[in-house]
């Protein structure tokens, strides 16, 4: 038995680089993240051009908190990325991140994105936006109107247990209190043309496959629909619709971020510093944005013709830590409402 | 010539126990390796209050125990269905085609269940071309004049997962009716019995285990699936465990969930085998005759083809075909990823390293039940099985909690002595992820050698032992050669488990270490689809070969 696992072991390592922080020869930094290595990957190798640093990705899923904290001390990360504000806030709330003290990050990154402990920091924002069949006469749209009757059977929408779709549930709950958003998301329910299910650029699929006339997703998709990068078919999806920045009635549209943190034991902790602070520089935000068809957190930094021509983007003034706060909230309510049956 | 029960003496069994005993103790280690994680599970659940259960109790648990209900009820007898017809169809019949069919009919193992329903909801699409076919024939010029029922739906969701799931029950009846059934069958026939009757008053209840182990294998499946129902909007209790895990970040709560689900599965499994508990099978030493199949007409012959077809079409033809196609547009607009060829070496070598252990641990496990009967060796089985009824992530975390503060102590041991860190030795070398796949599909192996060794029969191991073998050199002479086809078909079947196997690599792998399974889930996590295509092609192809082969040895005559 034991030396067949040393046997596997001696295979496993033989074959694998071991992922081992010890003895770092050059200057090393290692990023967990949810979101997919090969949207950022350009700007690493920008990165790494400049500054020497070498730079590894370990793309999760999920458990990302689960992993880091159970590596507790002996964690190689330095910097956790995800795609969710919830996520992050949660990386913070564990204990599993450090607060960094860096005024070109506060410089860069607006107060109402980043965290006040100063533990993470957005890096680009999506908004939550509504796709509509080109057919349908629309000039503006509030997130409450998805409860009028007129759409019935008539909305789109990805799982309401989503991290993107339970932010947005957050927001309401801060604009409206739980008992009207409860009564919200059952009308929405009412409204629904097929099972909530599947993923946002089904959406706009299902607009053109006339299943439903219009839909709740996030913006990028529209780029990376519209630009080709997803394929012929996937440039048809993304011209059936037209986008609508919808906005509450008393508040703007409700966005998400895409951030970072640094880890606790963060073995390169100056590396990953540096890391960051590139990302918020004017050349990175541009392709940071660029690359996904997101909005740059930085003001002033430019944004991709396909997102700007929805119009100008009015952020909800509604904090991010208010809406991490009513998370678990809204994904309860959206059970209780059976909004996934 | 006095007649000498063996089994009743005391001085012999005691003899027998002590060359078993290196067997025992290995086989608790191996069930002990597999307890881990669950009592890692068991650990977290009570550090979580019970106030998240009224909420489950009210809203998610009566809807999600229905859906999942329904949906392992639906595939369990479609799979039976499936499985069993086909089988029969290719032992008891001749027609053209049958050898092809033979082992075509196990195709859709290769193909995961979350790539089937991706193609198929593409495929299926109101602006997918065979609806679009559909509108032209019939003059509709757009999607919203006429549509088909969405495939979204329970319905459709037990359809996609029972026409990719029934070769586990086509590969255990098959082998079944092959063997045991021959004789029993042929006696029956000389008896008169009509083929009608033969198959169903015969060869069927013969089957019950072997469709038995077939079923649950495929149910877990079904029941580990998160890819396909959520593709498919299919709410199951698996899908519950994940929204109260990742949305509310409540790691306990979802620990509680699958605790929960796994106490199910484990209710289930053994009311099936109390249902049982009054069929005994034997094995007779005699040489078991082969089948002689009933030769078909050849307008029979043709409808029976094109019939033991349907399945492997739906199942593999048709997802497959559309890979290609997929994969082929991806090719001419980007060629390919420089990172496919070490992928592709990273998941066999990952996964045959794997299944090398699963096989000899398996091994050890069912070995030592069938030597050394009673309570022990049947409670170790059992509990070895256990990872199987879990869904991938949560396992995977039961897994990750204790290698990684195993990891953390071995680096504070070396601070210590050698005044260096070795990091994380295991989840960075990969021993982690091996591990997983141990206690995942351990159950597989486990399954499939238990039942090659039950047609052992057991006089072989009376002879042996009277002529002075111990517990050890009865299976060196008798059950190792004798069922070295069982090893290679269960070998194969974990190793396409693996290669499949998503949840737990995504979370377990090391730095900078990719398989084609968790390349396709960025790719589709990023849309970009036509990547993943080419990812996706690859892991069929690869699952392809071992199927091959599977079918080639599938005809073991003892």
């Amino acid at each position: 038995m034991k030396t067949i696992s040393a046997l596997r072991l001696a295979l496993l390592g033989s074959v694998f680089a071991l992922a081992n922080g010890a003895g770092a020869m050059a200057a090393e930094l290692n990023i967990y993240t949810t979101r997919e290595p090969g949207l950022i990957q350009p700007l690493l190798d920008a990165f790494t051009a400049s500054s020497g640093v070498k730079v590894n990705t370990v793309f999760l899923k999920d458990g990302l908190a689960e992993r880091v904290a159970s590596e507790g001390e002996s964690s190689v990360a330095d910097i956790l990325m995800t795609v969710d504000v919830g996520n992050l806030a949660d990386l913070a709330e564990k204990g599993l991140t450090q607060p960094v003290k860096s005024d070109a990050l506060k410089a860069a990154v607006p107060e109402n994105l980043r965290d006040p402990a100063d533990n993470w920091f957005a890096l680009s924002m999506r908004a939550r936006v509504l796709y509509a069949a080109k057919g349908i006469d629309l000039a503006s749209f509030n997130y409450e109107n998805l409860a009028d009757p007129k759409w019935k059977g008539k909305i789109c929408i990805r799982s309401g247990q989503h991290p993107y779709n339970t932010a947005l549930f957050a927001d309401y709950i801060a604009h409206h209190g739980a008992e009207a958003t409860e009564a919200w998301l059952a009308a929405v329910k009412g409204n629904l043309a097929r099972k909530a299910g599947g993923g946002d650029r089904d959406v706009a699929k299902d607009i053109l496959g006339g299943i439903c006339d219009i839909g709740i997703a996030n913006s990028y998709y529209v780029g990376l629909m519209r630009s080709g990068k997803g394929g012929e078919e996937q440039v048809a999806w993304g011209n059936a619709i037209k986008v609508i920045l919808p906005t509450f009635e008393d508040g703007g549209t409700q966005v998400n971020i895409s951030g970072a943190a640094i880890a606790k034991h963060a073995p390169n902790k100056d590396e990953a510093v540096k890391l960051l602070e590139y990302l918020v520089s004017d050349g990175a935000q541009k392709l940071y944005a660029e690359a996904n068809y997101e909005y740059p957190v930085k003001a002033g930094a430019a944004i991709d013709p396909i997102i700007a021509s929805f119009g100008e983007l009015k952020v909800d003034p509604v904090q991010m830590t208010e809406i991490v706060k009513h998370r678990k909230q809204a994904s309860e309510l959206a059970e209780k409402v059976g909004f996934d049956n | 010539m006095p007649h000498v029960d063996l089994r009743s003496s005391s001085k012999l069994k005691a003899a027998r126990y002590r060359s078993g005993r290196p067997w025992l103790l290995a086989s608790a280690f191996i069930a002990a390796l597999v307890a881990t994680p669950v009592l890692a599970l068991v650990w977290q659940a009570l550090e979580g209050s019970s106030g998240l259960w009224p909420h489950l109790l009210a809203y998610v648990l009566p809807q999600a125990l229905m859906q999942t209900g329904m949906l392992l009820v639906g595939v369990g007898v479609l799979v039976t269905l499936l499985g069993t017809s086909t089988a029969w169809l290719v032992t008891a019949y001749d027609f053209h085609g049958r050898r092809l069919l033979e082992w075509a009919l196990l195709l859709p193992l290769a193909v995961p269940t979350y790539i089937v329903a991706y193609a198929y909801l593409d495929l299926l699409h109101p602006i997918g071309w065979i609806q679009g076919a559909i509108r032209a024939a019939f003059g509709y010029a757009s999607p919203r004049d006429f549509r088909l029922p969405d495939i979204r739906s329970m319905a459709g969701c037990i359809v996609l997962l029972g026409f990719v799931l029934y070769p586990y029950v086509y590969l255990t009846t098959r082998a079944m009716f092959l063997t045991q059934a021959a004789n029993l069958v042929e006696v029956s026939r000389t008896l008169g019995s009509g083929k009608g009757r033969v198959f169903w008053r015969v060869a069927l209840p013969l089957a019950r285990p072997a469709i038995a182990v077939g079923v649950s294998l495929a149910l877990m499946e079904a029941l580990n699936d998160i890819g396909a129902s959520e593709f498919l909007g299919v709410k199951t209790l698996t899908v519950s465990i994940y929204t109260t895990w990742v949305t509310r970040s409540d790691l306990p709560g979802a620990a509680q969930i699958a605790l929960a689900m796994l106490t199910l599965v484990v209710a289930l499994v053994t009311m099936e085998r109390w249902a049982r508990r009054r069929q005994r099978y034997w094995s007779s030493a005699q040489r078991s005759r082969s089948f002689t199949p009933h030769r078909l007409g050849t307008a029979t012959g043709l409808t029976a083809f094109a019939l033991g077809l349907l399945p492997v079409f739906i199942g593999f033809v048709a997802p497959a075909s559309y890979l290609v196609v997929e994969a082929w547009k991806r090719f001419r607009f980007a060629g390919l990823s420089s990172r496919l060829f070490s992928e592709t070496l990273n998941t066999v070598i990952l996964s045959a390293t794997a299944t090398l252990a699963i096989l000899l641990f398996g091994v050890v496990i069912a070995y030592a039940a069938r030597s050394l009967p009673g309570r022990i060796t049947a409670a170790l089985q059992r509990i070895s099985t256990v990872g199987y009824a879990m869904p991938g992530t949560v396992l995977a975390i039961g897994i990750l909690v204790p290698v990684a503060a195993l990891d953390r102590m071995i680096d504070r041991i070396a601070l210590e002595w050698l005044g260096a860190s070795t990091g994380l030795l295991l989840i960075g070398s990969g021993a982690a992820l091996g591990y997983a796949y141990v206690a995942r599909f351990l159950a597989i192996a486990v399954g499939s050698v238990e039942a090659g060794f039950s047609r052992i029969p057991r006089s072989f191991d009376h002879a042996a032992r009277s002529l002075g073998q111990n517990v050890t050199g009865i299976f060196q002479h008798i059950h190792l050669p004798l069922s070295k086809p069982t090893l290679v078909a269960a070998g194969l079947l974990v190793f396409v488990d693996c290669m499949k196997e998503l949840p737990a690599t995504l979370l377990l792998r090391p730095l900078n270490f990719e398989t084609l399974a968790t390349h396709l889930y960025g790719e589709a996590a990023r849309g970009t689809y036509e990547e993943a295509s080419v990812a996706a092609l690859a892991i069929v192809l690869v699952g392809v070969l071992p199927v091959i082969v599977l079918a080639r040895i599938g005809r073991w005559k003892s």
